[in-house]
């Protein structure tokens, strides 16, 4: 065709081609969420700390491993407690002249999600440790440990954050391991890092995909307290339930724990956490931001119970949402 | 005939008990597993054993027929007939052994008897053995319904007996047919002996003895070359020196292509060369950053921590390997195909250096902690960017001019894909780094749409173009379908603009743009199907080239990927796949198949085929093909068990199994991927050491260039005085 041997003409069409379509599919919809779209009423911006702690979290290349969004289906319900919104990234924007925007959604998922990290594992101390090396608290884990974010120092200073870590992994090194402001502001970002309740009358989209055999659907048997332990617990506590002295306590042979006596300030602890001991790091009310149900409940204090030489009693379901009832009031009013 | 009868109504009654298995296999289906009845596929494997089943009854049936018309034949045919054929089969020896039976007829009768027991065993032999009636049906109770892996289990067992019901069948079947087949011949053996006994001696010598002549004749080798030496005068004669035991195949040589010019040799040689630099660091790189997932403590060293080396590796092997690798190849084929000089050579070296100057940059600000701000392949920020952007830029000029000033009327479709590509990229590359749509979701619409476009329409765009060039070239004859390839070209822009978004299936991104993009996905079945059909439809009638050649093996592997790995992407796409490989390793192994598969593979290719032509000199060919298949196999090993731990890594999250499983779960498959990257990782030092061959490698002195090249000084220091 005489049209095709013209270059100007076969490469001028083939380029309009392009570009009216990258318009339609890419720029078009790019801008409409650029300006339709504004952050939620209750997020609050990046503290000048987090703000820092961001661009550590950026410059390590976090984002290979950690995805920051809640799909809506099903499987992600465990990430967040509900799916993305646009608006959940409408407030970030270009990071720096050099730097692009980074809302930091990724494309893999080798580690955890951290869309919701700061309510699922806000304490400082246990993110410390684990970012000094995450196999101290995680023995699975292969994520990268990140010694160069701490210092060791002979004589810590008051102000110092001295982090817990056992000698295995101290190499040798004496003295005691500092973070440095990198490693507190790379925490400061984790904790932010919170899912913002939809404002009232916002619609919330659904979670898709629904798994068909519900946990409920076989009664007596309940959620298996195994897997919750494992899930929720199990990064402070270890899969041994001895803790790690000076930073998570242990419930193996823990009085809480075995004596039926304290079953209210058990529950108490799973569903509002627990700050009441200087020589540990603080709990996070697990329980109500994974939003344990009475049988979830039931199932991690009968496996805890049952677990590395524990002897307790056996609590059901039914016991259990009743001091849950009470201590969700006294949470409440305090 | 009588005897024939349970032969024929033992099949028929057998056939008739088959004909009940499905039937009674189906009734369990819809009885005891009414909750299997109702998946698509199990039906689908019920129709298959049914289909089977069909089959092996026709096949009983034509068995049967064929018995009863042998028999026929047998009884009514011409005896006479048939013996003459098996006279004109006899062989020489058995000739012989008729001969020698003749001429001591009436003394030494039992040579004959010798002679009908060769026969039997011939023919005993020829009935085959009774081994195949060892194979016992495996019966096997259906168990009870089991959970989700009970699925495949029951349908298991389901079908092992009726399999082995059907096995069995047919080899009983078989054996009779057999059986009876022996017996007959064994009676026309006797026969046939008996015939032979009472042949007429002048039969003898006329039928036999130049039957016997004939059997015995060969050639002397000589038929058609004769004695004397050939007389080559346009020489095409090409006579290989003795062969000796080669150890690796041999493969036809380089065409040697003299006019190209030096200088541009150098700047394609150059290119070819930083390339193959960047694939073995980059390659390095990845390798290390794949054992890492095992040795995760093995360094603590800020530079060389896994999130800042990953980008390293990816933009390596991107923008140095594959792109310097295409621009270089690119630079030959644009003049080429239009017939004249490249525009400016000089260009071409700004380029070069801007890519690599790009490259290096790039590579220390990310191990620095200098990157973009997390986009995947946009790691790079924008002024090292631009460095690439502005060797693009001059690299499209350059083109342009030449193409503007060919000789040819036409412009080769080559030059349509190369062009393009370097065009659409320029666009890609703005859209991905201009500011002005890039904050909240739109980072990430534009993220979808860069990733992908980056990937289709830069490398795969570019590399189609330069297949439609070599491939032709090395295979001698012309493309399959010149139509074929433009609508490729037309629906490629079509539907692979759209597909950007299915990176981001049930994010917060507009649905009706994830719909769109899973859409463009099935899309893509056009233009992958229509270059497949078109370079495959050009191997026709060539195939016999691929054995002797080490360019096509590399061209066809890749085309077998562009395939499988294009149609995999678009599986990839859809809503449900995404629920189950998405964010997996799954992904990881997919995008391995397609720049590896695909790309480099039709890149060494190419480069296997260029080199010679530009320098004269040539890799070993054992070291080329250690080359192919430690990439074949590595990439086979570090892929599939990739994909197979992505899937169950998937499946265990859709199951709600605690995180941390799903991490342990996959250590097997890791280290199947560190040693399938190995194997890759060693074929990428001997195609450097093949480079190394090609383009550095001394040559001994040629006696006689040599010779020729002293006697024309000599010629020019004394010239002949002028008469």
């Amino acid at each position: 065709m005489k049209f095709f041997d013209n270059h100007k003409m076969l490469f001028t069409v083939a380029t309009l081609f392009f570009v009216v379509l990258t318009i339609l599919v890419a720029i078009i919809p790019a801008v409409n969420n650029q300006n339709r779209n504004r952050p939620l009423p209750g997020a609050e911006p990046l503290s000048a700390e987090a703000a820092k702690g961001k661009a550590v979290f950026i410059a390590n290349g976090c984002v290979a491993c950690h995805t920051q969004q809640v799909r809506n289906v099903d499987m992600d319900k465990i990430w967040g407690s509900r799916p993305g919104v646009p608006a959940d990234y409408a407030g970030i924007t270009r990071t720096s002249i050099w730097q692009n925007t980074a809302t930091l959604m990724g494309t893999e998922r080798t580690g955890p999600d951290l869309t919701d990290i700061g309510n699922r594992q806000p304490s400082r101390d246990w993110n410390l440790v684990h970012l000094y090396n995450p196999r101290i608290v995680v023995e699975a884990s292969v994520m990268p440990a990140y010694p160069w974010l701490f210092t060791i120092k002979d004589t810590p200073d008051e102000n110092d954050v001295v982090v817990n870590v056992p000698p295995d992994y101290m190499k040798g090194k004496k003295g005691k391991v500092v973070a440095t402001s990198d490693a507190l502001n790379l925490v400061a970002y984790l904790q932010s890092l919170k899912q913002v309740q939809l404002p009232d009358g916002m619609p919330e989209p659904a979670f898709l995909y629904k798994r068909e055999i519900e946990q409920s659907t076989t009664p007596g048997k309940g959620p298996d307290g195994a897997a919750l332990y494992i899930a929720n617990c199990q990064s402070c506590h270890q899969a041994n339930g001895e803790g790690l002295p000076g930073a998570f306590p242990p419930l193996k042979g823990s009085k809480v724990v075995n004596d039926d006596a304290n079953l209210e300030l058990y529950v108490d602890i799973i569903m509002n956490g627990y700050d009441a001991r200087p020589e540990y790091g603080a709990m996070a009310p697990i329980g109500t931001i994974m939003n344990f149900s009475e049988q979830d409940v039931a199932a991690i204090i009968n496996h805890e119970r049952s677990s590395w030489g524990n002897n307790g009693k056996k609590v059901t379901p039914e016991e259990i949402k009743k001091i849950m009832d009470f201590v969700k009031l006294k949470a409440a009013t305090q | 005939m009588q005897r024939l009868k349970p032969a024929i109504t033992v099949p028929f009654l057998l056939c008739i008990l088959m004909m009940m298995v499905p039937a009674a296999a189906q009734e369990a289906g819809k009885t005891g597993y009414s909750l299997l009845a109702t998946g698509p596929w199990w039906r689908g494997l019920m129709l298959a054993l049914a289909v089977a089943m069909l089959a092996v009854a026709a096949l009983m049936v034509l068995k049967v027929i064929e018995l009863r018309n042998s028999s026929n034949q047998r009884s009514g045919a011409d005896e006479k007939e048939r013996y003459q054929e098996h006279l004109r089969r006899l062989t020489s020896k058995q000739i012989d052994a008729v001969l020698q039976y003749k001429k001591k007829q009436g003394n030494h009768t039992g040579v004959m008897r010798l002679l009908i027991t060769c026969l039997i065993t011939a023919t005993l032999a020829l009935s085959g053995s009774h081994q195949l009636m060892a194979q016992a049906p495996v019966s096997s109770e259906p168990s009870s319904l089991l959970g989700e892996g009970g699925i495949i289990i029951t349908i298991i067992l389901v079908s092992i007996p009726v399999l082995a019901t059907l096995i069995l069948l047919t080899v009983r079947l078989s054996n009779m047919a057999k059986r009876y087949r022996r017996r007959a011949q064994l009676i026309e053996a006797a026969a046939f002996a008996d015939y032979l006994k009472s042949l007429p001696d002048e039969v003898v010598e006329n039928v036999l003895k130049k039957r016997k002549a004939a059997l015995d004749y060969s050639l002397s080798q000589q038929e058609l070359s004769g004695t004397q030496q050939p007389d080559d005068a346009r020489g095409l004669l090409q006579i290989k020196g003795e062969p000796g035991l080669p150890v690796v195949a041999a493969k036809k040589k380089a065409l040697p292509r003299p006019h190209i010019d030096p200088r541009l040799s150098r700047l394609v040689l150059w290119y070819l060369g930083t390339a193959t630099w960047w694939l073995l660091f980059g390659t390095t790189v990845g390798e290390y950053v794949g054992i890492k997932f095992l040795a995760p403590d093995a360094d603590h060293l800020p530079w060389l921590s896994f999130g800042r080396l990953r980008p390293v590796h990816t933009n390596a092997v991107f923008w140095g390997w594959a792109s310097l690798a295409m621009l270089g190849l690119g630079y030959y084929i644009v003049p080429r195909v239009s017939n004249v000089k490249l525009a400016s050579i000089r260009m071409g070296w700004y380029a070069l250096y801007c890519i690599n100057a790009s490259v290096v940059i790039g590579t220390i600000c990310l191990m620095a902690g200098i990157n973009n701000g997390g986009g995947e392949y946009r790691e790079y920020t924008w002024p090292v960017m631009l460095l690439f952007g502005i060797g693009l830029a001059l690299t499209l000029i350059n083109y342009w001019k030449t193409i503007a000033a060919r000789a040819t009327k036409q412009i080769y479709i080559s030059n349509w894909y190369i062009v393009s590509a370097v065009i659409f990229t320029i666009v890609i590359a703005l859209a991905a780094y201009l500011p002005y749509w890039q904050n909240g979701l739109g980072e990430t619409i534009i993220q979808g749409y860069y990733m992908h476009q980056g990937v289709g329409m830069w490398f795969m765009l570019f590399t189609l173009g330069i297949v439609y060039y070599f491939l032709p070239q090395q295979l001698n004859k012309p493309i399959y379908s010149y139509s074929l390839g433009i609508l490729a070209f037309w629906t490629q822009i079509l539907f692979y603009t759209l597909i950007g978004s299915h990176h981001f299936v049930f994010s917060s991104i507009p649905w009706w743009l994830q719909t769109v993009a899973i859409v463009g996905s099935m899309g893509m079945a056009i233009p992958v199907i229509a270059g497949t059909t078109n370079f495959l439809m050009t191997f026709k009638g060539a195939w016999y080239k691929v054995r002797d050649s080490y360019t096509l093996p590399f061209f066809l592997v890749g085309i077998i990927f562009y395939f499988t790995g294009s149609m995999q992407g678009s599986a990839e796409a859809f809503r449900f796949t995404n629920l189950v490989w998405h964010f997996t390793d799954f992904t990881v192994a997919h995008s391995h198949l397609t720049m590896y598969g695909i790309i480099s593979f039709l890149l060494w290719a190419c480069t296997y085929a260029v080199v010679p032509r530009l320098t004269g000199r040539e890799a070993p060919h054992w070291s080329i093909g250690a080359h192919f298949w430690m990439a074949l196999v590595g990439l086979l090993f570090y892929s599939v068990p990739l994909m197979i731990g992505g899937t169950l890594k998937g499946l265990a999250w859709m199951q709600g199994k605690p995180f941390i499983e799903s991490v342990e779960l996959m250590g097997p498959y890791w280290l199947w991927r560190a040693i399938g990257g190995s194997l890759m990782w060693l074929s990428h030092i001997f195609f450097a050491y093949n480079m190394y061959k090609m383009i550095a490698r001394k040559e001994a002195i040629d006696v006689r260039e040599t010779a020729i090249l002293q006697l024309q000084k000599a010629a020019t220091l004394h010239p002949e005085p002028i008469a």
